[in-house]
């Protein structure tokens, strides 16, 4: 084959970009796609609060009272999914509520995965003392029962929802350190590494770029399970009067503030509800998708 | 042989290893490699044998810097891999690269054959990445694979195809040694012969010295030049390929020749069963490391550590040699 030939055949089989070729693998499962879609779909309705909906979050019609959902008896379309305790549309504190709940989510994920995957990459590849104390360190953490802790934190930062989330991320650090640590671990022992070593790489490049890409994949589904739980958290957070304060809608307090009417007016419990249902469902498959769709040995 | 050809040089090469055996009890030391003089001129293989456990991968460890001997002498191409500096090896690590046993793990599973071939020269030089990418694929025709596969990963491929890109991969920053590690023990049978002649064809072509370990001796006889037959850490037998393999005369060696399966009656040699398991490292007997085995055993042997002695054309650690090769030629003859 002479090397004209040769290049028009690497052209014809040239493969799409990265980019491009992990959509195509991620489009390949509908449990991803659609967890994909809800999310994009919340995420914009978060953006988008203030034209989507009729109503302020915060203004209390004192006329309406525990309006049930429109399709029920007594209900109105002006609220669509009936109005809470004190007046104000579920509908529109739903939507705003994504905003919070995101960022809660996204916040506690992104602080606890990213300190928590160095944290457990320093620990995993240095071995000896450094690993005792870092290890030691993290049961101590785990040991402590997470909501305590993540409250003595915030008593010590100060109530609010950026503390609440940092606080919460200090109570998962543990879970991606040993989760880290030990496919580092595993890792390190393997042929390729070492491969790498004869080559010349140093450290960083080792860490980084030979090791780490390998202990993504238990990460990812950890993640997307956090992000549920962090939810969860904060609104437990809430509930006690630490996490987002009174008057903004977030799911979780919206659901603990309003346990009390469970009898009497079901929606102002159960939309709140659903909505965490769905979205950490949805956040669920699609961390699936991603695990599968980055995993080259998924690929045919 | 001039000492100019001369590559690698080791002498009395030693590594120990600590144990530690529970909180109560003092360290123990492993003697994996106890006082191991060779050499390998460039261009040739020096293949090295022996049983799991004899130091082999060890040697294969001092070679390639992934450790430094405990003491002894290890000169390459001009450095002093015992004693220099990290900095100073740099350039020598460039000129030793490995080839490993298992094409099933030296791979990383999350990178593109391209990248992985590569990523030696992306660590080492300067070159921009269009560069890189054609000595890749230049490379890879080299081997016998097919450029166009430059994006795949290691997965695609079956275990003699990943030996290739391994091997491309060792040759990428050009070296004057390869380590090779069992490459084709992980090979189905006609796969290692591919292999086996893509490697000497290369060497020819870039003139490599190996250093080969390996444990299937027909695989030995077919690519060495010299052989280095180890026991426990100690050399048994080291000389030209064709003397040891037409008259071992170590008795170790010559239970191991013995143990290779032949098809033709005739090439069938009296088989020598070894009693026993190779003896504890931790524990290694007195006197001469292989007495609890050999068949030729006197009382003399566990007393006296044999020295690695000229005899026959080659060097062998044998306190009877001279004796027993004496018998044996009288029987045979």
């Amino acid at each position: 084959m002479n090397s004209q030939a040769q290049i028009a055949v690497v052209d014809e089989l040239a493969p799409p970009g990265p980019f491009r070729e992990f959509w195509n693998y991620f489009c390949g499962n509908r449990g991803a796609l659609i967890g994909f879609g809800v999310i994009v779909v919340v995420l914009l309705a978060a953006l988008f609060a203030n034209f989507l909906t009729p109503h302020s979050p915060y203004e209390q019609y004192r006329d309406y009272i525990l309006t049930p959902p429109a399709w029920q008896d007594g209900g109105l379309w002006r609220f669509p999914l009936g109005t809470d305790e004190v007046g104000r549309d579920v509908l529109t504190r739903l939507i705003y509520g994504g905003r919070l709940s995101l960022f809660i989510g996204m916040m506690v994920v992104t602080l606890s995965l990213m300190l928590g995957t160095l944290i457990g990459l320093v620990s995993g590849y240095a071995r000896g003392i450094t690993d005792t104390l870092i290890m030691r360190a993290m049961d101590i953490i785990m040991a402590l029962p997470s909501l305590l802790l993540a409250l003595a934190i915030v008593t010590i930062l100060g109530p609010g929802l950026i503390n609440a989330s940092i606080a919460i991320a200090v109570t998962y650090l543990p879970h991606y350190v040993r989760i880290t640590r030990a496919s580092v671990i595993g890792e390190t022992s393997k042929d390729y590494v070492i491969a790498s070593k004869v080559s010349g790489a140093g450290v960083f490049r080792l860490i980084f770029i030979t090791i780490l890409p390998n202990c993504m994949a238990p990460l990812i589904v950890q993640a997307s399970l956090g992000f549920s739980n962090a939810i969860l958290d904060a609104a437990a957070l809430g509930f006690i009067g630490l996490g987002a304060q009174p008057p903004s809608p977030e799911w979780g307090s919206m659901l603990a503030n309003a346990l009390e009417f469970i009898q009497r007016a079901w929606w102002v419990v159960t939309f709140p509800g659903l909505m965490i249902l769905v979205t950490v469902l949805a956040f669920n498959l699609m961390g699936d998708g991603l695990r599968d769709a980055l995993d080259p040995k998924m690929k045919l | 042989m001039s000492s100019q050809d001369l590559i690698l040089e080791a002498r009395d090469l030693t590594r120990y290893y600590k144990v530690s055996q529970g909180p109560f009890k003092p360290a123990a030391t492993v003697k994996a490699l106890d006082e191991v003089s060779f050499e390998v001129e460039a261009g040739k293989t020096l293949a090295v044998v022996g049983e799991s456990g004899c130091g082999k991968s060890t040697l294969a460890r001092q070679l390639t810097m992934i450790e430094r001997p405990t003491s002894g002498e290890l000169k390459f191409d001009g450095f002093d891999l015992a004693n220099d500096s990290d900095h100073e090896l740099k350039t020598a690590r460039q000129r030793v690269q490995m080839i490993f046993q298992n094409p099933y793990g030296s791979l990383n599973p999350r990178k593109k054959i391209g990248t992985i071939i590569g990523e030696p020269l992306v660590i080492n030089s300067n070159l921009a990445k269009a560069e890189v990418e054609e000595r890749v694929r230049s490379i890879m025709t080299k081997v016998g694979l097919r450029p166009e596969h430059y994006n795949r990963y290691p997965h695609m491929f079956s275990g003699g195809q990943r030996q290739r890109i391994a091997i491309a991969r060792a040759l990428m920053l050009e070296p004057k040694l390869v380590v090779a590690d069992e490459p084709v023990s992980a090979l189905d049978v006609s796969v290692q012969a591919q292999v086996l002649n893509l490697l000497k064809d290369l060497q020819q072509e870039m003139t490599l010295a190996f250093v080969f370990i390996a444990h299937d001796l027909s695989v030995v006889r077919y690519i060495a030049d010299k052989v280095m037959v180890m026991y426990l850490g100690r050399i048994a037998e080291y000389g030209q390929s064709e003397l040891i393999f037409s008259r071992p005369r170590h008795p170790y060696t010559q239970a191991l020749l013995a143990s290779t399966p032949h098809l033709k009656m005739e090439n069938r040699k009296e088989r020598i069963i070894l009693s026993g398991e190779i003896p504890s490292p931790l524990a290694p007997p007195s006197g001469c490391v292989f007495h609890t085995r050999c068949p030729f055993a006197r009382p003399q042997c566990a007393e006296q550590v044999p020295d690695v002695e000229e005899f026959d054309g080659r060097l062998t650690s044998c306190l009877r040699a001279a004796e027993i090769a004496a018998e044996q030629d009288r029987s045979q003859g």
